[in-house]
């Protein structure tokens, strides 16, 4: 299991990693997997550690400093771990000209971190999305699969996140 | 799957499950504006009270976007001979009502439909103004089909395109008939579809391979997700014709990960499409096979450009690289390939089955047929429009949007994304196409059109854009990773309040490098929002750093802070600020020091007379 220190000391005993494995071997003849196995790494870790990426290296051969770069390139994947509930917070353009900035003001200044940041007791991350596709419902934000449009009232939002701390 | 005779039977079995005799069929608006808006627990309700009345003779079917995102949960009972009813703002009370009322007893539920029409007519969708001047033909079938149903595809002439290229035609045929249909590209670039085919049909290669590109990029644009969360087998059919045409036997579909419904979906399809023989080997009794794979995209907005999707694909950072080779001569690991938008090939099957003539009756000489347009920001009737080429803006945002919210002044409308332009009103009489909307100073894009009004400050809206070009910008030429971040620091000390009028010139002047000398298309179009706000709103900008003012009242730290005479003198407002900039007399008006003021607003929140106002 994962230590509490989040590093995997025993990675023999992660049944992650031999679930990794088993998608790694799944693959391993189709050509441009790299990115398929960062993507399904992310899905079963929460988020692309160090050790992960050396698993990875190892097992599929690509040197861990292209992954690394792969890993960082791309806004999905994660190095860090990321807080128990997810908020994304549109700003695609049709949330932005109707005042997306004044929602991302108002959770930042709720939770005190800022925008890619995860609080202190592990609770909240907070990102930037592009349009979720509800434009209708603009300006809108996401915590986790739950969608809360038309937040032109700002005032709302500190009932909104109170119903996730419990 | 052996022949076009097998198929028609298929055919024969699934109109007769979807066209409904007796009864209702009744569809739920289940894409992810749908699902979004509550959709979910409306079908279910649907279900579950309609199998409690043991109602048997009616179809639930969840469907993709009926189109119109503000009346969203909307569900659409279909009765044979009838108009078609649609219901509103659903939820599940009010689907217990309409189970009980209109599907038990046939008396529809007035109430909760789009409202009344002339006469004892009941209104429908179709009746509404945002309907009218549109044109459904990529469209058609969202709102209408079940997606995860490949028997409804096929009910409404799913397939019969590819079995008619493939027995009936050959590559060459097929690509003809493409090139005389003049379908331009859909993604952005606006090049001919069959050209393109040609191109890597000419090319002589052990493997070739047709992408669809479903990246959807434009921060504003979800027409390609709605495609493909509701109609997701054309996409799959026109990739096989696409492939049948330059002679690949391997597709991909590149989805960017932010859409799961569209990637469940599609898997589905592709699981079905190879069940029945769509896909696989020797299609429709033909030697020609074919096959698809989804391969997800991870964030980043540069994997649209074609190289950089291809690399992306590869699995590598996703780098656009130098044209040429293009990639229909050099692609995926070194083979010919073609890349086509979801839009672009949802086309496709209905052009092979309707004809060319019929595609060039849509639309204008220079740009045919239709295009989809994700209409937003502060206009009244937000949601997809599929218009008619040659259409006018203003018909656009005036017919069809009906107007801007809450009857604020119309502004500016930016089309074509981060990489477009604004267009302003003397313009909103230009016919919509390719080439009328880049000699107007923007471009279509993928079709984003966004509705900007009088409190929308066209600084901000430039900074917006270049923000996100600056963050997508993939870093590997110079002039898109440095001169983008210049620009940006320069408009960021302009909505400070910091800028001078040299400032505009410097922005122009990088604006033009930038444009000239980016490797790709990324960076050539990203100065585009600022100097077409430039263009057009250069007062405002003036009023920026000359006067130190935002027009728009957007750009907080060119506001200020003053009360009036609602004001109680309660002094609310003395204890929350910080900066003690505000003085006055217990029961009398108080004011606003601007010297001490720093804008943190406190006072305004504080202050429950409304009295604080901010300009
Ligand atoms: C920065 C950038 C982003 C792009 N994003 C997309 C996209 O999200 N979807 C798309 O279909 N085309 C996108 N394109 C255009 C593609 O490079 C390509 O031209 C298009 O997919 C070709 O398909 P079409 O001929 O069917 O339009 C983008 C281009 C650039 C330069
Ligand atoms: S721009 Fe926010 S949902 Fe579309």
């Amino acid at each position: 299991m994962q230590n509490d220190c989040g590093c995997n000391c025993n990675k023999t005993e992660d049944k992650r990693y031999a679930e990794l494995k088993a998608y790694i071997d799944s693959v391993k003849d189709s050509q441009g997997i790299t990115m398929t196995v960062l993507q399904e790494a992310q899905r079963i870790f929460g988020y692309l550690p160090l050790e992960v990426q050396k698993f990875i290296s190892e097992n599929i051969g690509v040197p861990i400093a292209e992954l690394y770069g792969i890993a960082t390139f791309y806004s999905q994947f994660a190095i860090t771990p990321k807080g128990k509930h997810h908020i994304g917070i549109c700003l695609g353009t049709a949330c932005y000209v109707r005042g997306a900035q004044k929602v991302m003001d108002k959770v930042v200044e709720e939770l005190n971190i800022g925008v890619g940041e995860t609080t202190q007791d592990g609770l909240f991350t907070i990102d930037a999305t592009r349009c979720l596709g509800c434009c209708g419902l603009a300006p809108v934000m996401m915590i986790d699969d739950d969608v809360y449009g038309k937040l032109d009232n700002v005032d709302v939002i500190p009932a909104i996140l109170e119903k996730y701390r419990g | 799957m052996n022949g076009i005779n097998e198929l028609n039977q298929l055919k024969a079995k699934a109109v007769k499950d979807f066209e409904v005799t007796d009864g209702y069929r009744v569809v739920v608006g289940m894409a992810t504006c749908g699902i979004s808006a509550g959709a979910k627990p409306v079908l279910e309700k649907l279900r579950e009270e309609t199998a409690a009345k043991g109602l048997s003779n009616i179809q639930i079917v969840p469907t993709g976007c009926i189109g119109m995102c503000i009346y969203e949960p909307i569900v659409e009972v279909f009765e044979p001979g009838k108009d078609k009813v649609t219901y509103i703002h659903m939820d599940p009370d009010r689907v217990s009502k309409v189970v009980s009322e209109h599907l038990e007893k046939g008396k529809p539920v007035v109430e909760y439909t789009i409202g009344e029409g002339e006469g004892d007519k009941l209104r429908n969708l179709d009746d509404v103004q945002f309907y009218k001047k549109q044109k459904r033909v990529v469209l058609q079938n969202c709102g209408l089909i079940d997606p995860e149903n490949i028997d409804d595809y096929i009910a409404i002439d799913g397939y019969q395109a590819l079995a008619k290229a493939v027995t009936q035609m050959t590559p060459q045929e097929v690509i003809d008939l493409m090139k005389a249909s003049g379908l331009r590209g859909r993604g952005g670039a606006g090049f001919s579809t069959g050209m393109k085919w040609s191109f890597a049909a000419a090319n002589e290669a052990d493997q070739k391979y047709i992408i669809c590109n479903a990246d959807e990029g434009d921060p504003g644009a979800f027409m390609d997700r709605s495609v493909l969360e509701g109609d997701p087998h054309s996409v799959l059919e026109a990739m096989a014709i696409g492939g049948y045409a330059i002679g690949a036997t391997k597709g991909f579909i590149y989805v960017r990960a932010e859409y799961p419904v569209a990637v469940h979906r599609l898997k589905i399809a592709i699981e079905q499409a190879k069940e029945k023989g769509f896909l696989g080997k020797n299609i429709f009794g033909s030697n020609f096979d074919f096959d698809i794979e989804i391969r997800l995209g991870a964030g980043a907005f540069v994997c649209g450009e074609e190289t950089a999707l291809i690399a992306s694909i590869e699995g590598k950072r996703g780098m656009s690289r130098n044209k040429p080779p293009f990639p229909a001569n050099k692609g995926l690991w070194g083979k010919p390939t073609i890349i086509n938008n979801v839009e672009t090939l949802a086309n496709v099957p209905k052009i092979i089955l309707n004809g060319p003539e019929w595609f060039r009756s849509m639309g204008t000489e220079k740009s045919p047929g239709t295009k989809v347009f994700a209409l937003g920001g502060k206009i009244n009737n937000t949601g997809l429009v599929e218009v008619p080429m040659g259409i006018t803006l203003r018909e656009v945002i005036y017919d069809i949007g009906e107007d801007c919210l809450n009857g604020k002044a119309f502004k500016a409308v930016q089309t074509g994304g981060p990489s477009g332009g604004c267009i302003t009103r003397e313009n909103l009489d230009t016919p919509i196409d390719f080439d009328n909307l880049v000699a107007i100073g923007s471009m279509m894009g993928s079709g984003g059109m966004i509705v900007m009004d009088e409190d929308n400050c066209m600084v901000d809206i430039a900074r917006f854009f270049l923000d996100f070009t600056v963050d997508e910008s993939c870093g590997k030429c110079t002039p898109c990773r440095e001169g983008t971040k210049r620009m940006l620091e320069i408009l960021d000390k302009i909505t400070a309040g910091n800028g001078t009028l040299e400032d505009l010139d410097i922005l122009e002047e990088l604006a033009e490098n930038i444009k000239n000398t980016s490797l790709c298309a990324l960076g050539q179009t990203a100065p585009n929002p600022v100097l077409s706000t430039i263009k057009h709103f250069r007062d405002e900008y003036v009023a920026h750093v000359v006067d130190k003012r935002c027009p728009a009242s957007v750009c907080k730290a060119l506001l200020s802070y003053f009360i009036t005479d609602a004001c109680t003198g309660c002094t609310r407002c003395v204890r929350v600020c910080p900066t003690k900039a505000i003085t006055g007399t217990v029961k009398q008006r108080h004011v606003i020091d601007q010297d001490k003021c720093i804008k943190c607003g406190a006072c305004m929140d504080a202050c429950t007379f409304k009295a604080i106002i901010r300009k």
